[in-house]
């Protein structure tokens, strides 16, 4: 056991845990974040993402000591304090869901994408959700979400 | 069932009286504790208290109308991702007249909702909602009759707008005031007319569905997402391969892994349970290396499933008879013959399947992403000898299921689990390679079609041969079902029960026939299936479609004609003519590097009519091809959310054409091989073709089933397009080589 600093959603944190367990079940089992799920455990289907100094990062492999000293957001710091996050509002607008299994990943790879590139091309937005396994087949609907909030129209 | 019985009396007054609901349980207490903001203070209504249902044909086992100003409505049916809560309650407020935003919705739980079987064959709407719906029209008019007794004035001097009663001389009464926390415990006569749809003001407008608003934001939304206290985790190692039995473990070296409580061993079924999730995944891998099985191998290779199917199978079940199809064929003017087949397909949720059992003082309560909280404590109840009283399911979203994964063997795991280590929560999750290697699979199918066209392209017979494995086999009371009840030492035999008409669903062509015969060879295959959103539909249709277009070219007629000529029904008609409008087809781009093909069907030939397009192109790599485009045209009947029937039937057609272009299982001897995203390929964003659906709305008619209405059509469309642009005919799928 170590103790390990993280820094989440703008607060810094204390946790003693074993340092090669990943991001992932710490989020979930210490601080109940639980919009970054568990999905394949390989990093093949992005449904554990969060973003770590602004860029997509996968959590179900990585051991949580490698994002000490890093800027974690999860997707429950998007929001803040009444104000949802233009991508969350976009999703809502378009009901760009089904099971939802999949928001987690596609709402952080859009987050990254759009702070990287604020007016990404139809190609861009489709190449930045490519890592997120949506079993429903809503993509359609995720890409209209992050056109309707980026300059692209 | 002492657990879960409520005091039926005075807890209302309690109640009201306190102005807070005290809920039998928080599902998600958690998510409270963060924020201040408005939106968690309207989450503070929790819920109306818990209470047993009390038969269906009473109001008050669908429809409940609280202290605190809000409804409730009460399904058997879960919410899969399709939207059905949101159709659900716009259904009740039509009827009730009360506003949308006043409802809320209880899903399947055994606790407290009707017993409606499973949720599946996209039968939800015209199940559930139409109990809903009668169960709110009757809510409606009693409490009309109480205030017109009570007023002394007839009821059709009576009017009502969101939830009030209003009567001559400006005399107003609420629902709830009527009510005045009294149970609706009226039965359900009949006797009560639904709204005319020239009325409807809730129903067939597009409403949000509340739940995404939590999804956004990462809010506990899934059974993966519950927490309780000292809840422990817990993992399953499956054997190897199918029939696989454990030799050897050395449970002392797995116990010595740090947080780990109990190894679990009965038979070959084989789980660990940990303090921590990521303590259970070491002892899982760990357990996973040093185990010994003895292996059973996979007789039949996929290289000889389609000959040792038809070489292996039952005598066939004549599902349409004919005395002498084969010289009514011979007879016509043309003639053609094709077989085609499909390989297994899986349902590759994204999440692996999750649940939670609590086993105390002999009560079992599961909380289950299951299709049916009935009939999973049914089987339950045959798994553990329990008395059904003992058990309660209570039905949570799961990651998108599309037919029977592993909800439900996922939750008799936990269940078998949490009966070892009584008094705790257990939560198991299975891992990637289970959900891939052990989810029972759509089946592969082969379907030979033979017939033949008299000279004005009028189809003269018809003749079908369907060799198929089960297409459902639901563990519905059964426990040898679940897989892991065949592992334990005394172990549960898996008696298939026959096989259902999922395996032929769809294969009687919708077309106007006079001669036809439809044939069907069961067959046992080697691997695990049931039920896969549509069943036997998507490889039928398939079949059936490619080879309407095989019949069209032959006849020299244009597919949409083609079809038409063969149709009387008017619906069918009318979706097809739409199609051909809306995607422009008299415009299409005739050059060489465009391809177009047509399908549709009426699913199940009772529920929505569907027609759909697709535009292939050819790619930028020689000789590989690109899904440009779906267009589809819908016909649901009355349409209850249009944005919910769209995003529904979008996410049908991009499935689908996720199965057709790229997914087969794969396997040898030694087992299943397509155990990962790499080894089974899905559709991602960058392959996904535009999808563009219209509805044609008929109020006036039922509303229809839709939520696989499109797997088939969009298989065949999909192979008449690529095969238009080849210019040679494609039978067997999936469509991955000729792919970019």
């Amino acid at each position: 056991m170590k103790t390990i600093s993280l820094q989440i959603n703008g607060k810094k944190h204390q946790v003693e845990v074993e340092p090669e367990e990943p991001l992932l079940y710490i989020l979930r089992e210490e601080f109940q974040l639980s919009g970054a799920k568990f999905g394949c455990g390989l990093q093949q289907c992005a449904a554990c993402l969060v973003l770590v100094d602004n860029s997509a990062q996968y959590t179900c492999v990585s051991p949580c000591e490698n994002f000490e000293g890093k800027t974690i957001e999860t997707i429950e710091g998007l929001r803040k304090g009444d104000k949802l996050h233009p991508i969350q509002k976009a999703f809502i607008e378009v009901q760009a869901a089904q099971c939802g299994y999949c928001l987690n990943g596609m709402i952080i790879s859009a987050v990254a994408l759009l702070r990287e590139n604020p007016n990404p091309t139809e190609e861009e937005i489709k190449a930045s959700l490519h890592k997120v396994i949506c079993r429903c087949g809503t993509h359609s609907r995720f890409v209209k979400a992050v056109k309707n909030v980026s300059g692209y129209r | 069932m002492k657990n879960f019985k409520l005091p039926l009396t005075n807890r209302r007054s309690f109640l009201k009286t306190s102005g807070h609901l005290l809920i039998g349980f928080n599902l998600f207490p958690l998510s409270f504790c963060s924020t201040k903001e408005t939106e968690e203070l309207k989450n503070l209504y929790h819920g109306i208290p818990e209470r047993p249902h009390k038969g269906r044909e009473i109001i008050d086992s669908w429809i409940r109308l609280d202290a605190e100003g809000y409804v409730t409505i009460l399904t058997g049916k879960q919410e899969l991702g399709q939207g059905i809560r949101t159709a659900l309650m716009q259904i009740a407020a039509e009827e009730l007249d009360v506003p949308f935003e006043k409802c809320r919705i209880i899903n399947g739980d055994t606790g407290q909702t009707a017993n409606e079987g499973y949720t599946a064959g996209s039968n939800s709407v015209e199940g559930s909602g139409s109990a809903i719906r009668q169960a709110a029209a009757e809510a409606r008019l009693f409490l009309l009759k109480e205030v017109g007794k009570e007023w002394n004035i007839s009821i059709e001097n009576l009017k009502v707008k969101d939830g009030i009663i209003l009567g001559p001389e400006g005399k107003k009464k609420t629902f709830w005031e009527i009510l005045n926390g009294k149970y609706l415990e009226e039965n359900i006569t009949g006797e009560a007319e639904f709204k005319s749809p020239d009325r409807h003001q809730i129903i067939g407008k597009p409403y949000q569905r509340a739940e995404i608003l939590d999804m956004v934001q990462g809010k506990p939304h899934f059974v993966h997402d519950l927490r309780f206290p000292d809840m422990l985790h817990a993992r399953v190692v499956h054997p190897p391969s199918y029939g696989s039995k454990l030799k050897s473990l050395d449970t002392s070296s797995i116990m010595e892994i740090s947080g780990v409580e109990h190894v679990i061993v009965d038979g070959s079924f084989v789980a660990v349970v940990a303090k921590r999730e990521y303590q259970a995944i070491k002892a899982w891998e760990k357990i996973r290396a040093i185990s010994e099985w003895e292996k059973s191998l996979i007789k039949i290779s996929p290289k000889v499933l389609f000959e040792d199917m038809k070489r292996n199978s039952a005598a066939p079940q004549q599902v349409e008879k004919h005395l002498d199809i084969n010289s009514a064929i011979d007879k016509s003017a043309k003639t053609l013959k094709s077989t085609y087949t499909k390989p297994y397909h899986m349902h590759g949720s994204t999440g692996p399947g999750c649940s939670i059992s609590l086993w105390k003082d002999d009560q079992l309560t599961v909380w289950s992403p299951t299709q049916g909280v009935y009939p999973l404590q049914n089987t339950l109840s045959d798994l553990f000898g329990l008395k059904k009283e003992q058990i309660r399911c209570i039905g949570m979203p799961g990651s998108g299921c599309y037919g029977h994964n592993s909800a439900d063997d996922v939750s008799a795991e936990s269940a078998l689990i949490a009966k070892q280590v009584p008094g705790k929560h257990i939560r198991l999750q299975w891992m990637r390679d289970s959900e891939h290697q052990w989810e029972p699979y759509g089946s592969a199918m082969q379907i030979a079609l033979e017939a033949g066209i008299d000279q004005e392209g009028k189809i003269t017979a018809w003749k079908t041969q369907i060799w198929s494995d089960t297409h459902s086999t639901r563990p519905n009371g059964k426990a040898g079902h679940y897989i892991s009840a065949r592992h334990l030492e005394n172990a549960f035999e898996f008696q298939k029960g026959g096989f259902s008409g999922g395996s032929y669903r769809n294969a009687a062509p919708l077309y106007t026939i006079p001669d036809r015969e439809l044939l069907l060879h069961n067959y046992e295959g080697p691997l695990r299936t049931s039920a896969l959103r549509g069943l036997g539909a998507y490889g039928n249709i398939f079949a059936l479609e490619s080879f309407m277009d095989e019949l069209a070219k032959a006849a020299e007629i244009d597919p949409f004609e083609f079809r038409i000529k063969n149709l009387n029904n008017p619906r069918a008609i009318e979706v097809i003519q739409s199609l051909k409008l809306k995607s422009n087809w008299e415009n299409r781009d005739q050059s060489r590097d465009v391809g177009y093909g047509l399908a549709f069907a009426q699913y199940k030939n009772s529920a929505s009519y569907y027609a759909v397009l697709a535009e292939i192109h050819k790619s930028e790599q020689e000789g590989k091809f690109r899904l440009h485009k779906l267009t589809g045209v819908i016909d649901s009947g009355q349409c209850i959310n249009p944005d919910g029937l769209k995003n529904q039937t979008e996410g049908g057609m991009i499935q689908s054409a996720s199965w057709t272009i790229l997914e087969a299982v794969q396997y040898d001897e030694n087992g299943i091989t397509s155990k990962d995203w790499s080894s089974y390929p899905i559709l991602r964003t960058n392959n996904v073709p535009e999808v563009e659906v219209h509805i044609i709305n008929r109020p006036e008619e039922k509303p229809l089933g839709a939520g696989e209405a499109a797997q088939g059509p969009v298989a065949a469309a999909i192979v008449n397009a690529l095969s238009s642009i080849l210019g040679r005919r494609i039978y067997d799928l999936p469509l991955r080589e000729y792919f970019s």
